[in-house]
Parts: structure tokens; sequence; C-alpha cells
């Protein structure tokens, strides 16, 4: 099972990210934003960072990396993807996902062990969790205040499509607390906090992180 | 030398922390008229010559495709800079 991991100018977290895929047994593959090229991949990480220092709006320019018009129709045509932090602004730019993030309500940088309900595990990222049940992950970001419109809001409750939700106070002003949201075919998934963080004991506030490359191994093996 | 105005502004029911920092900001220098702030985006795009309507047409294009998300804002105005505009 391959795994990629994309690098933008500006990713912080890529490394981390292919080190999260091999901890659960598959390869990590590095895909270069320049390329055009998904190498084969069976699914995808969108890593954290600053992709192009955030210029313009988070997301906005890697958006039209050349590696994104390979990535795009694979998304659409159900490859496995997950976009954590910067990586969902970029997939929200996409419009891969709906919404956008905005800058946290209180205008200050978060950097927290982030209490989450997994409310859809029915993705391919997110299988292995039982519905309900509560993680906690590392949330470090500056503008990850989810929004979108009502209808829109709606509409992603009604379909089941809010993945994850923060668990006690809402730590950005995400409207109705949305930390995380799937497409209608629930292969691609989106969410602020970071996964890839919390893979070992002793690094980070648990090892919630490692279900998220878990339950795309078998997503993977099923598909 | 033309140069192409655009401008661009939060959709009003998303949240604007720069803005409301701004306003936080404004009262505390005697500026307490005001009661809201929204701050906006603006980008000055050259061109060799005249600003064409060609020119225009293809601004608009970059507003909507890469200038605005359209999920959060609005391309309030894609026009010509004028020389009334730049002694501004």
């Amino acid at each position: 099972m391959k795994i990629g991991v994309v690098t933008f100018p500006g990713s912080l977290d890529d490394r981390d990210a292919a080190r999260a895929v091999r901890a659960v047994g598959a390869e990590a593959v590095s895909l270069w934003h320049g390329d055009a090229d998904l190498r084969g991949v069976d699914a995808v990480v969108l890593p954290g960072g600053f992709s192009y220092g955030d210029y313009l709006r988070c997301g906005a320019i890697a958006r039209f990396a050349p590696v994104m018009d390979a990535l795009v129709p694979a998304a659409q045509g159900g490859l496995p993807v997950i976009g954590i932090c910067n990586g969902f602004q970029v997939l929200c730019e996409s419009h891969l996902l709906p919404g956008a993030l905005i800058r946290n309500d209180h205008r200050k940088f978060n950097c927290v062990d982030q209490r989450l309900v997994v409310e859809n595990n029915q993705t391919a990222w997110t299988s292995g969790f039982e519905p309900g049940q509560e993680i906690t992950i590392v949330l470090k970001n500056g503008e990850g205040g989810f929004v979108a419109d009502e209808t829109t809001l709606d509409r992603l409750e009604g379909e089941g499509r809010v993945v994850f939700r923060y668990a006690g106070d809402n730590p950005n002003g995400s409207y109705r607390a949305i930390a995380g949201v799937t497409n209608e075919r629930g292969n691609i998934v989106g969410l602020m906090p970071h996964p890839e963080h919390c893979i070992e004991e002793g690094y980070g506030p648990s090892t919630d992180g490692l279900t998220f490359f878990t339950s795309v191994l078998k997503a993977m093996a099923s598909a | 030398m033309g140069h192409v105005v655009i401008d661009v502004m939060l959709k009003p029911e998303i949240l604007d922390p720069q803005g409301q920092a701004v306003n936080g900001a404004l009262p505390r220098l005697g500026f307490d008229q005001f009661t809201d702030v929204r701050q906006g985006k603006r980008f000055l795009l050259t061109v060799d010559g005249a600003v064409t309507d060609e020119h225009l047409a293809s601004a608009r294009d970059a507003a909507e495709k890469l200038l605005s998300n359209p999920v959060i804002e609005d391309v309030v105005s894609v026009r010509e800079l004028r020389d009334e505009d730049a002694e501004q």
C-alpha cells in the first residue's frame, strides 16, 4: 500500500505525515507540488504548514499547483485523500470540500490538545473509530475557523458529513463547532487538528491519530 | 500603462476577526463614531497600454478564479483605475 504525501513550498508536517504512514506499515511516497504525477499511490495526505506563506488566502495558491491537476480528478474519482490543517484549507479552496477556513475568532494562534467527537465513522479515514467516540489530538493553527453559509451547514449536518466536532469549548469560532468534514462519497476528509502528530506514546496527548491511517489501509484493501 | 482595480470583501455573513480588531482599536484613538469595521482586499493589476474591455473581462475572470474565494468573499468591483483615482 502506497500513501503519497504532498510537499508544497511552506509545508511543515509532511515528514510527520510520512512517518505516520510508515508507522502503520504502509509505504510513504513523497509527492512534489511541481509534478502533476501521483506516482501510482493508493491514497494521498495533504499535510499541514503554510503553503506559499498563506499569501492571498490559506491554500489559495497551492490549489493551482501542478500536483493538484492530477489530484483533483483522482479525488473526485474516489481516491482517499485527507487534508490536515493547511491541507484542509487546500481542499476547501479546491472545492473538493465545502466551506472555508478563516482566522480564529479570538485572533490568536492556537496550540492545544484538542478533544474531538467522531460523528461519522463511514469515511475512508475514520472507519476504525466508533460513532460518537471522543478522541484527543493536537490542534495548532491561526486560521482554523470553519465557515460556510447556513444552507451548506444544514446540508452537511443533514447528510452526516460533519466528521469531527470540537468537544468542550469551541477553540476557534468554527461555525457549529465543526472540526472536520467529508465529501458525499466519504473518500475525502479534511480537518484542522493533526492526527499525524499523535501516533506514538510520549509524543502528544494520545495515539488516536494512528486510527486515521489504519482506517485508510482497510479502505484501500477493500477497494 | 493602465491599471485595473479589483476590490474583494468578505460576505456579510462571514465573521471578520481582522475587522473586529480594527473596530476595537478605533475608539481607543478617539474615533468613536464608527459602529462597525469590515476589512477587504484591493488588487491592482497592471497592463501594457490602455485598459481594454478584454483586460477587464480577463480581470473579472481572475477575480472569480483566484483573487477571491466565492464561498466566503464577494468581488465588489472590477474597474479601470483612472487618473482621478491615482491622485487619492
